[in-house]
């Protein structure tokens, strides 16, 4: 086992895990674009893709149906699991994820209460989700600031925030009802009937704010050796973790503005990645959003397939697949304690 | 040279340490001794930057702390806490990250960082450790890789807090020997040091802290002499001559030395 994770470190073994990462997310892409109700070889699809073949069934399938639902997912997976990312690291609490620690529900909150007040404001929702992140954040951060910052008041006062904030998502649901009519499947997280017109604004801010946290990947690493180290080589470690966060929050935002609140691949994603590639920040964002998309895609498709014709929402997947890892993390982490 | 003139250090309300005086020559071994919680870590972070302090001035050069940046402050003193949190990221990138100060953002290391690193590694000693996690590595080995990263960032002060503490007495000695290296290539080394014996063999100066104040600063000889020892640790210190120098130990207080 030790041997195995020296020698996976080396650099070219990053390359590798990418490159297989990257095909895998590949796999799920095409399966996702083929498979379904409506079985389309992939010839097809790639003439679809291609533009070729307009006018047919297929074609209309493909490109109005699948790949606006397909991009979803791989934007919303990528960008939970790198905004995971983030948050362990920055907060050195491996409990520590948008959904655990209220970002989800902060972002949730904002966009059903943005729907509510102004629903034909489609462009407004991701930068509403991302304020509300933020907020939620934040807010967790500052109560657990005052209580004592041990790791476990943090997770606590997560879930504290999360549910104050979900009472208030159903509180606008309550008050306006048509308020999340675009989303069917808001609470649990689910990616039906998704339009490009919705990706498009949310996939721009969730790039930039991954390209701007994987430029800070050296920061992320100094900060990961603790408050006092990280100062002492000249780090400005408090400030960097409120701009850190932020770009988390961009990337939970985004998440939630285009899929709802899926739970548990900001959770498990980092961790999965960590046992691949380390701890070093920056191996650990790239494949956190490879991996990220690739297991939001992979359950999307297995709730698009299951059960078919009928259609379980990819956030109840996700939860019957992320609970038990997240039971076996917890008695994982119990043995280490000891 | 870092120089501290009338300092008072402590964390907000009462001063643990009032009116400290002293500066840490480069090319010399200084050791902070003292009873738990006389304020020895504490002012080696204010003396950082890390806490603000209470009054009196720290001078860097002849240059007020206040009026430096976190990372000009990096570019003189190094420091290693004595709680760290330890990722599993490898050696080599770890002993990098001392070069972190000298770098703007985007931050990407360069030729010569690397360099500088492999170099550091092999000069503490770990040179064989460079890709191993740092997780994985014993106590001895990790304190190795964190001197290399203090001696990669490159600065003429290096301050340890309890650097030997949980090591075992090889490694402790390593310490030490690592330290007397760093004076030797004109560094001011300062350590924080729980065992006397340890700190009247090898510092070069004694810095007493007990009682909120710096109560004697001074060669072993003289700190040793002087009984301040006795008096801050509540103990009686005693030495032997061996071939090798002096042995020194600590016995249960004794009243008979008191009425001497």
């Amino acid at each position: 086992m030790k041997n195995w994770r020296t020698s996976c470190i080396q650099k070219d073994n990053y390359l590798r895990i990418y490159a297989a990462l990257a095909a895998l997310v590949l796999a799920v892409s095409l399966l996702n674009l083929c498979l379904g109700a409506e079985k389309v070889p992939p010839a097809e699809v790639l003439r679809a893709l291609t533009g070729g073949g307009s006018g047919t069934t297929a074609f209309r399938i493909v490109r109005y149906v699948r790949l606006p639902r397909l991009c979803a997912c791989l934007l919303a997976g990528g960008a939970l699991a790198a905004s995971g990312a983030i948050i362990q690291g920055v907060l050195s609490n491996a409990l520590a994820a948008p959904s655990t620690i209220g970002v989800n529900a902060g972002a949730g909150l904002t966009v059903a209460l943005c729907c509510a007040i102004a629903p034909t404001a489609v462009k407004l929702v991701p930068l509403a989700a991302m304020a509300g992140a933020f907020l939620g954040v934040m807010t967790v951060l500052l109560i657990a600031r005052r209580t004592g910052a041990s790791k476990i008041t943090l997770v606590l006062a997560g879930v504290a925030v999360s549910s104050i904030f979900s009472a208030g998502i159903d509180a606008v649901v309550t008050f306006v009802p048509e308020a999340l009519n675009g989303y069917s499947d808001f609470r649990i997280g689910g990616f039906s009937g998704v339009s490009m017109a919705r990706l498009l604004p949310a996939l721009w801010p969730a790039l930039l704010s991954f390209v701007l946290s994987l430029s800070l990947h050296n920061e992320m690493d100094v900060l990961l050796l603790g408050r006092e180290q990280a100062q002492s080589l000249g780090l400005p470690a408090e400030r960097l973790r409120i701009v850190l966060l932020g770009l988390a929050a961009v990337l939970a935002g985004s998440a939630v503005s285009v899929g709802g609140l899926v739970g548990f691949v900001g959770l498990i994603v980092p961790h999965i990645m960590r046992r691949l590639v380390g701890e070093e920040s920056g191996p650990l964002l790239v494949s956190s959003v490879l991996g990220g998309a690739a297991l939001l895609g992979g359950c999307d498709l297995l709730g698009r397939m299951l059960f078919a014709p009928y259609e379980i929402p990819v956030g109840i997947v996700m939860a019957l697949a992320g609970g038990p890892f997240f039971i076996w993390l917890l008695q994982r982490r119990g043995r280490l304690h000891d | 040279m870092i120089e501290l003139q009338n300092v008072t250090v402590g964390y907000g309300g009462k001063p643990v340490l009032r009116e400290v005086s002293m500066a840490f020559p480069p090319g010399q071994v200084t050791v902070l001794l003292g009873p738990n919680g006389c304020g020895k870590s504490t002012l080696m972070k204010t003396a950082l930057g890390l806490l603000p302090r209470q009054g009196g001035e720290i001078l860097y050069d002849g240059v007020d702390l206040a009026r430096l940046t976190a990372r000009q402050v990096a570019r003189k003193a190094a420091y290693l806490p004595q709680s760290r949190e330890i990722p599993s990221i490898t050696a080599r990138r770890m002993v990098l990250h001392g070069r972190f100060p000298y770098l703007g953002y985007p931050r990407r290391y360069r030729a010569e960082d690397y360099e500088t690193a492999r170099k550091a590694l092999e000069w503490a000693g770990a040179g064989d450790l460079a890709d191993r996690p740092v997780g994985e590595l014993s106590g001895g080995q990790r304190q190795k890789v964190y001197l290399a990263m203090a001696l990669a960032q490159d600065t003429e002060t290096i301050f340890m807090d309890e650097p030997t503490t949980y090591l075992d007495v090889r490694h402790q000695l390593e310490v030490m020997a690592v330290s007397r290296r760093l004076a030797d290539m004109g560094r001011a080394v300062v350590l924080v040091l729980h065992d006397l014996s340890l700190a009247l063999r090898e510092a070069d100066r004694l810095a007493v802290l007990s009682e909120g104040t710096l109560r004697q600063l001074g060669t072993p000889e003289e700190v040793f002499g002087s009984g301040e020892l006795d008096r801050a640790f509540g103990v009686t210190v005693r030495r032997v001559p061996t071939e090798s120098g002096w042995l020194y130990y600590c016995r249960e207080k004794q009243e008979s030395k008191e009425t001497e």
